[in-house]
This record gives structure tokens, sequence and C-alpha cells, in this order.
């Protein structure tokens, strides 16, 4: 079943050097359980489409669906039906993790007690029950990790959206979160959509791979699929299927403004 | 539910000015030097209104703590939007108006409690003022405090960062203070200056609040001191949840 489907998805910003597009037209299905990779260079459109997807950024152009709600009439269904964790996270350094995990069930309209168990449980969960008097400030990558990801969880969302969730993790931390992304899928049957500059990662987790350049997809399949059909042999490595794909060894530093 | 969202909002951003006690104190330090060193000055000279200097100050003094305290209310923004909190709320359910009602009336609760402590001070210092035309000033002080905070934070999420933000709140905040004679009354002036400082809503705030020092309440200061009270706080907070609706930055 699908549970994402996006038709000539675009964004135009107006910057003082007039328009530009950071989305060009995104067409792509994702189906339900699935875990979709979303791999592209910098300025390839990744974070835009991410942010129009989960509502914060009105497309110019296109339509989409997540989960049944059609992104432009009732936006409200998308929030609630998808969890979304950007690539600087979003907790208050300030704040200690059961309150920001209270505020943000009862952000999602949960009771006192409600969010006060959800809080509970989303700690048992990820591994945070030890870390909930702590300060979100205090929490190492890792940490904070996991309960960027919790908060996400909240409302136990059908789509969790993940932008560049490994980025700055050390490797034990990276293999720890790539558990925690299986098992959410196995147990829960979440569909993910993540973004990642890891080949490997997007390799080792991603059932399908969808690469966009310049603002839309060039190329999508499994894995094996794309190595096979673009690398030359279902052998070849993901990073040179990839360059084969976006035909660049290094992102252009002018190629577009990077995610806005 | 806008209740439900505004009041944890609120919660939210309440506790966090409990935690910086040592910020909410400093707030108020500098109206009081203006109070002490400033205050002393105008004791004698013809202000032209009725009632002592210190009823024609205060007010002023009040109103400026606002405009200031407000304006800058949008900086804690721009380091959570950094940080990412903006977004994380934004894809929540929560209402757009409460995430800006919270705050705003955060902002107006801390303002009018340095304002107690302010007014507490004049009264020591000489300050006479009937104590309703007193409570009616607070009101004047909280409404522009939603209003300038609500603006504040529109500009917030429209600019990147604070070395933007800064500048272009000085550049508002100072000719507001000197255009609508929150310092001394304009009817001291030029006529050209006076009828200049119509312009600013403040005017009509800080001359409302002028008459209700004094005692009088059936004004024509007053009437337009409350209808550009709440015509600017209705204006303010349609465009300020406008851009917490929308932001695209």
């Amino acid at each position: 079943m699908t549970v994402i489907s996006t038709a000539g998805l675009a964004r135009t910003f107006q910057t003082k050097r007039g328009p530009v597009a950071a989305v060009r037209g995104i067409d792509l299905t994702v189906r339900e359980g699935e875990i979709l990779g979303f791999l592209g260079p910098n300025g390839a459109g990744k974070t835009t489409t991410l942010r129009m997807l989960t509502t914060l950024l009105a497309p110019t152009g296109g339509t989409a669906t997540v989960a049944g709600h059609d992104l432009a009439t009732d936006p409200a269904g998308v929030r609630r039906a998808c969890g979304y964790v950007a690539q600087s996270g979003g907790v208050d350094p300030q704040i200690s993790v059961r309150e920001e995990l209270v505020t943000q069930g009862r952000l999602y309209r949960l009771t006192k007690t409600q969010a006060a168990d959800r809080a509970e449980e989303l700690a048992r969960d990820l591994g945070l029950t030890e870390l909930l008097e702590r300060r979100c400030g205090e929490l190492s990558g890792g940490q904070r990790r996991r309960l960027d990801i919790a908060m996400a969880l909240t409302h136990r969302p059908k789509v969790l959206f993940l932008d560049e969730p490994t980025t700055g993790l050390d490797p034990g931390s990276r293999a720890d979160l790539w558990d925690l992304i299986r098992r959410l899928r196995a147990e829960h049957g979440t569909t993910v959509f993540l973004t990642t500059h890891y080949l490997d990662e997007a390799d080792a987790l991603s059932d399908r791979l969808v690469i966009v350049d310049q603002g839309v997809v060039v190329a999508e399949g499994t894995p094996s699929a794309l190595k096979l059909e673009y690398g030359g042999s279902i052998d070849a490595t993901l990073q040179d299927t990839f360059l084969a794909i976006t035909g660049r060894s290094a992102p252009e530093a002018d190629a577009a403004p990077v995610a806005v | 539910m806008l209740l439900h969202d505004t009041a944890l909002i609120y919660g939210r951003y309440l506790r966090q000015s409990l935690r910086s006690r040592f910020a909410l104190l400093f707030g108020v330090l500098m109206p009081l030097l203006y109070l002490l060193f400033f205050g002393p000055l105008l004791t004698d000279l013809p202000l032209g209104g009725q009632g002592s200097s210190w009823q024609v100050l205060v007010p002023g003094l009040l109103l400026q703590l606002g405009l200031f305290g407000a304006l800058f209310a949008g900086f804690m923004i721009i380091l959570e939007k950094g940080s990412g909190i903006v977004d994380r709320m934004r894809v929540t359910p929560v209402s757009r108006l409460g995430l800006l009602l919270g705050r705003v009336l955060r902002d107006a609760t801390v303002f009018v409690f340095q304002a107690v402590l302010l007014v507490l001070a004049a009264l020591a210092m000489g300050l006479r003022a009937p104590l309703v035309g007193i409570l009616i000033g607070f009101a004047f002080v909280g409404l522009l405090t939603v209003s300038l905070a609500s603006l504040s934070y529109a500009v917030a999420m429209k600019v990147r960062t604070p070395q933007e933000f800064g500048p272009l709140i000085n550049a508002v905040s100072m000719p507001s203070m000197l255009l609508s004679g929150l310092m001394l009354p304009m009817t001291l002036g030029p006529a050209w200056l006076d009828v200049l400082s119509h312009f600013m809503p403040f005017r009509y705030l800080v001359d409302a609040m002028r008459d209700a020092y004094v005692g009088e309440y059936a004004t024509a200061h007053m009437a337009y001191g409350v209808l550009v009270a709440l015509g600017f706080s209705a204006l303010a907070v349609t465009v300020g949840t406008r851009v917490f609706r929308t932001a695209g930055a």
C-alpha cells in the first residue's frame, strides 16, 4: 500500500537574485512499512522536499498525500500522521529530558497523565530512562539523537522522516541508530523516509533508494538494481553508482542554494 | 484547544524566564537609573501637563521599558530556530496562534512584573497617582508588549542571524522612543515635531497613560489610546500568527 505519493512537487524560493528552484518536480511513491533512502548531492533539494512533506514549507507546485491526507487541503491530518527529526534535532539544552518529552506529548494533545506515561514509555523504549532528569544539553550525540527520535515518535506516527539522522555520530552510535530504525519498522510497521550522505548507511538500511539531483528524481530502485543499472555490476559500490548517476565527484559550490 | 496550547507554550517559556532571574531583575535596572538620575532634573520644570513631573515621567518610562524589552523579544526565537525547536513544534498539531500567544503573554507577564517594581520605586521617590490610573497604565504597557513582541517574533522568524536582527530593531526602537514623547511631552516642542509624533502609535498610548496617572479617565486621549492599543495589538498578533503559519525561513 502506498503511504506517500507526490506528483510534480516543487518549491521555488524568491531571492534577491531572482527566483531559485530548489525543488523542480519530485514524483515518488513510498510503500507502507518501507525504509526509503533519499539521497542526493548537497543542494539537491532533499531537506526542502522533507520540509514540504512535513507541512513546514508550502509547495509552490505539485501535489502530495501523506498517509491518505492531502498536503494542501489537510495539513493537520498530515501532522498527526508523521514525525520529523530535523538535522539539528529540536530540544532546548536548558530543559530536562522528561520535561521535553512531556511537553511534546501535550503538544500532541495528550492529557497530563497520558503525556507523563508516554514519556516514561518512550524513555524505556529508547534507552533514555536513566537520563530523564538530565538536561538535554548534557546528553551525548547518540543520546541526543535517540531523544530527538523519541520526541518524533510521541504520537506513534505512521511515517517517520529523518533528515541526516546519523551525521556527527560515532560508529557505535550509528550502528545503534540503524538497529533502532530497523526495530521501529519491525515492531510498529513504521514507514521511514530518511536522507543521508553516508552511502554505506543507505546501502545497509534502505529497501529502496530515491536519488535526487538539482531538484528532480534522477534514479530510483533497490540498492542492487541501481548498482546493476548504473554501476555496471551488482558488486559495484554504491559510491561509484551514486557518482555515475549524479555525474560528479563533489558537489559544485554554486549549484543551488543549500537547504532552506 | 487554543487555550490549551497557549497555556502550554506560556508555561514552557515562563519557566524559561524564571530560570534566568538575574536577567529578569537586570531588565529593571536601566529604567531605575532614569528614575534616579533623570527624574530629579524634571522636578521644577514646567512640563505643561497637570500633576507633578513624576506623573509625566513614570508613564513614559514604563512604555519605554516595554518598547525596548518587547522589540528584542525575538532574539530568543532566532536561537530556537537554529536549534530546530521552532520546526519541531510546528510539525505538531499545535495551534499557530497558540505558539505566538503563549510567547507574547509570557513577555507581557515578565514586563508587568518589572513595571510593578518600577512603580514601587517611583512611589518611594515621590510619585503620587491614583491606584486605578496606575492599574490602567499596566494594562496599556501589557498591550504594548503583546503588540511589539508579536512583531518582533515575526521579524525574527524571517531573519537568519542575530547580527541582522539587532541593527534592524535598533533602527526602529530609537526613533520610536524619541518621536513618541516618552521622555518629555511632545506638546513642549515645535508644532512640526508634535504633528510628526502623531504618526507613532506610542504617542497615543503615552498621552492616555499620563491622563490615567492624574486620575482623568474620560478624555479624548484615553479614547484614542484604548483604540490604538487594541487595534495595534490585533494587527500585530495577526501578522505574527501568519508568520508562524507560513514561515519558510
